[in-house]
């Protein structure tokens, strides 16, 4: 067992895991917080996305302990309070899910795409969220979610055709 | 009025801000026990033994059982047809389940469900369409054939004729999460099952069997699932009834989730076809006679392959009025998972089958595809604009019997063709395509007639249960999951404008065996149609208890009295919603109600394959354009414009994005979703590194999705129409734009078979140059 302790959406953490743990199990299973979820196992669909450090991981492909001493944000860190982070509340007005499974991983990576460029193109955008898979959505409405957090006008829609029109 | 308002998903506070919970996520007691299979490693074998020693001796590993440990054969099948939950003596293929372990982690079960000894001679595996029919290994005593007319006569006798084949590839659902069950036992050998599942009944109805209980002993209950595209409507039977032995045995909580490839290996896909086809036609395209061979690999069990093959068939016509038609549909059975249901249930390679067909028919009387399919739709309504009158009165029937009541297709058409500059775009895409000779495009449009109902007609039913409180508040239950679609929100939002008030006022909760029973899958596009119903039976229930109530104090007649905006309208009086449901407890008024719904109108005979299967159509069009490198084969999508009928939309934000989504979905079926197994029956492609789901950079630069706007002429709740599938079929247009594109390299028939992966594509291109 290894003793490991960091810093988890800014509380201090501590625990004892075995060597093998990954960081996504020490959230889920021993901290119980389950915002963080599992989706492919492989490091692929990005639904188990957090920052360590302020970097971009996939929970699934680190270890626990090499997140010894880090600042973890999950998207349990991300409202302030009762107050959604900007991108949560553009998901969430926009229709940027369905099931929601993928949508944590999503947020964590527009954040980090918004941090480094707070006012991407939709080429970009797109480009960004290569890593993580949505099965729902098409996408379309995650990538107006996401020019809509950073402040950036959203495309409308084509306008309702009627019948009778 | 809360309907046709584009709210959000009933969860999405909860979603982004990671609270809400999927089977995995629910904090179970101390001391629960995690499971995992022990799967086969062949695809056709006699199971002489097991050795389980190293298994047992594992780490954490506290039970292993296989079939001869169980009472009695334990089914999984939601078919007639038994599906035992462990392999018995013969193994069917590589992944299904051998052996159950029971340990103290998922990690601790998975380790030592790999540490099997098995003694197995191997048998010959049928895995192929081609081996099966050559070893006439199917379902079924032989194949089903619905006709119409005189179809080998018609294309004997019409001008022009030509015969074609398309084999069209399964697909992986990739619901995000994989699935997940958990069981808790209960005092006297009750047991309650969470369960990420389509099908809250049917769970509970086999945990029931497995476990000699009688249904009552058994609550199961689905908050919701992330996606489900009916991966979830019967692949999760396994885990819930491992999960509820594994109870019963420890006495401890179970749970129980597949690792991403062990979901891939283990549970079945949509199923894979190859249709063969022979078309008579006339110089303008016009079609008069069609036979089409449907060849389904269902994979090693029944599961719900005859419904799956049966909406094959009754979607061969798609939008086409065919006067002559045979359609023969073989259901094989193979050494390879057990296909099963996947959004759109057959409806949509059926339809790849008649597309393709107009797409030939369309190449060989040297049209534009779009001309042809129009000259071949069903025959526009009475009172439509254009054609004879005389004519219009007479309804066309299908090639099952059903008359096309609802055809809009015409002027949907129409419609897109002006939004979408079809006409100008065709003409730039010849132009692009003369002047150059590595990047050719191509532009397609095609059309979605879906039929909406179960096929299986007493699977047309659903109840609802509804409470006021005393407060006012309302809790609301019924039959149907929610896995993304947004049905939670659009039935609540029925309840709400039953009653006149907000839907914060509606507390939407889980599905429960418990509360709702004897529930029909949430399948067939069909849980707003059949909720919704049922809910606003409910409501409306206690509506007019509580009209009857204020009308006589009031002095007024219980018909006038209105419920808006929060109000309670009778005799010029407004009165709060909240008041009048605390006078009427006073009162003792009932205040709770079930509701109960049956679709009407429906009859099927589907071994003769006459009547009417479905209560309606719902329609789209799309519109995509593709580019393709002729000298790589990889393709893209560069626009797609859709007109969708969703009948009076309940919510056009949700509606849309079951169209966007079912769109990239279809596309993604299509073009590069790709299953390959290996010659030994092993799925190759078992993890998203291997199997290509479109990404956010996949999908097309331009997507204008657009509402048809007309309410369904069929009495559904507020005239809104079912849109969980049909747009999947949307995404046909992508492999015909692929197959314009590769049209244009050459004189030939591009023949591209699905998914037109970029190989696929290549290959066709290579063919037509030559």
């Amino acid at each position: 067992m290894e003793s490991l302790s960091l810093t988890v959406n800014g509380k201090p953490v501590s625990a004892e895991v075995e060597g093998r743990t990954l960081l996504v199990q020490l959230l889920r299973e021993t901290l119980g917080m389950t915002g963080t979820h599992v989706g492919c196992d492989t490091s692929q669909c990005g639904a188990c996305l957090v920052h360590v450090n302020g970097d971009v991981v996939k929970a699934c492909t680190m270890f626990a302990f090499e997140a010894d001493g880090a600042e973890v944000t999950t998207i349990e860190g991300m409202a302030d309070g009762d107050d959604l982070h900007p991108i949560q509340e553009a998901f969430r007005t926009h229709h940027g899910l369905q099931c929601g499974f993928c949508t944590p991983g999503m947020i964590m990576s527009a954040a980090a795409l918004l941090k480094e460029n707070p006012k991407p193109t939709e080429a970009e955008i797109r480009h960004h969220l290569e890593g993580n898979i949505c099965r729902c959505t098409g996408y379309h409405n995650i990538v107006r979610a996401i020019l809509a957090a950073s402040g950036q006008p959203v495309p409308e829609r084509t306008a309702t055709a009627t019948a009778d029109a | 009025m809360t309907v046709a308002k584009p709210l959000p998903h009933d969860s999405a506070a909860l979603h982004v801000t990671g609270q809400a919970r999927y089977v995995d996520d629910l904090p179970l007691p101390e001391g629960a026990v995690h499971l995992a299979f022990g799967t086969a490693p062949v695809a056709h074998g006699r199971l002489r033994s097991i050795d389980l020693t190293k298994v047992r001796a594992a780490d954490g590993v506290l039970a292993v059982i296989t079939a001869a440990d169980l009472d009695h054969e334990i089914d999984v099948s939601p078919s007639p047809s038994p599906e035992p939950l462990l392999a018995g003596d013969t193994v069917q293929y590589v992944g299904q389940p051998v052996f159950l372990v029971i340990a103290e982690s998922h990690l601790l079960a998975r380790r030592a469900a790999a540490l099997a000894d098995y003694d197995i001679e191997e048998l010959p595996a049928i895995l192929s369409i081609e081996e099966a029919m050559e070893a006439g290994s199917r379902f079924e005593e032989g194949p089903r054939i619905y006709t119409r007319g005189d179809a080998a006569e018609a294309i004997t006798t019409a001008p022009h004729s030509l015969t074609g084949s398309i084999e069209i590839g399964g697909q992986e659902h990739f619901y995000l999460e994989g699935q997940a069950a958990a069981a808790l036992p209960q005092e006297a050998g009750d047991m309650l099952v969470y369960s990420s599942s389509q099908h809250p009944t049917e769970i509970q109805h086999k945990v029931a069997h497995a476990l000699h209980l009688p249904m009552h002993a058994v609550r199961c209950e689905v908050r919701r699932m992330g996606g489900g595209f009916g991966g979830k409507e019967s692949q999760g039977n396994s885990l819930a009834i491992a999960c509820a032995l594994a109870a019963r045995l420890t006495g401890r909580p179970a749970t129980m989730r597949y690792d991403r490839d062990d979901d891939m290996t283990i549970t079945g896909k949509r199923h894979d076809f190859r249709i063969d086809y022979r078309v008579g036609f006339n110089g303008e395209g016009r079609i008069a006679g069609i036979e089409f061979l449907q060849l389904c690999r269902c994979g090693w069990s029944m599961d719900l392959s005859l419904p799956v093959a049966d909406r094959a068939m009754l979607h061969a016509d798609n939008a086409y009025f065919i006067p002559n038609m045979r359609v023969e549909s073989h259901r094989l059975k193979t050494n390879t998972q057990s296909a099963t249901a996947f959004r759109g249930f057959g409806g949509p390679q059926g339809m790849v089958g008649i597309e393709r067909v107009l797409d030939h028919v369309a190449h060989a009387v040297r049209r534009d595809p779009l001309d042809v399919r129009r000259a071949n739709y069903y025959r526009p309504l009475a009172g439509a604009s254009g054609g004879d009158i005389s004519e219009q009165a007479k309804t066309q029937t299908t090639h099952y019997h059903m008359p096309v009541e609802d055809f809009i297709l015409h002027e949907m058409t129409e419609r897109l063709v002006e939004t979408s500059d079809y006409r100008a775009r065709r003409a730039a895409v010849a132009e692009w395509n003369a002047r150059n000779d590595v990047l050719k495009k191509g532009i397609a449009l095609t059309p979605v007639k879906f039929g909406i109902s179960f096929t299986l007609t007493h699977l047309n039913q659903a109840g609802a249960l509804v409470h006021v409180y005393q407060d006012g508040s309302i809790h609301m239950n019924h039959g149907g999951t929610e896995m993304g679609q947004g049905l939670f929100q659009k039935v609540a939002q029925v309840a709400a404008s039953r009653f006149g008030i907000g839907i914060e006022r509606v507390k939407i909760t889980a599905t429960d065996t418990g509360k709702v029973p004897n529930t029909s899958a949430t399948a067939a596009s069909s849980g707003s149609d059949l909720n919704g119903m049922a809910v606003q039976a409910a409501c409306d229930t206690i509506r007019e208890r509580l009209a009857v109530f204020v009308a006589e104090r009031a002095q007024a007649r219980p018909e006038e009295v209105r419920f808006e905006g929060g109000k309670v309208l009778v005799g010029g009086e407004a009165l709060s919603f909240d008041e009048v449901v605390r006078d009427a407890y006073m009162a003792r008024v009932s205040l709770s109600s079930t509701g109960f719904y049956a679709t009407p109108k429906i009859v099927w005979d589907r071994i003769k394959g006459e009547g009417r299967p479905f209560f309606y159509f719902a329609y789209g069009v799309a519109v995509t354009e593709v580019a393709i490198d002729t000298l790589t084969g990889e393709n893209r999508i560069l626009r797609t414009d859709i007109l969708h009928d969703c009948g009076a939309s309940l919510n056009p934000a949700l509606d849309i994005g079951q169209i966007e989504g079912g769109y990239v979905q279809g596309a993604g079926w299509l073009t590069t979703e790709e299953l390959v197994w290996d010659g030994k029956g092993r799925l190759r492609t078992h993890a998203p590194s291997t199997y290509k789901i479109p990404a956010c950079s996949d999908r097309p630069d331009i997507l204008n999705v657009a509402l048809w706007d007309g309410a369904n002429r069929e009495e559904t709740v507020y005239r809104s129409k079912a849109v969980g599938e049909p747009p999947l079929m949307l995404g046909i247009s992508a492999l015909m734009a692929l197959s314009d594109a590769v049209a244009s390299c050459g004189k030939a028939y591009p023949d591209l078979d699905a998914p037109a992966t970029a190989e696929q594509v290549l290959r066709a291109v290579e063919r037509v140059c030559t």
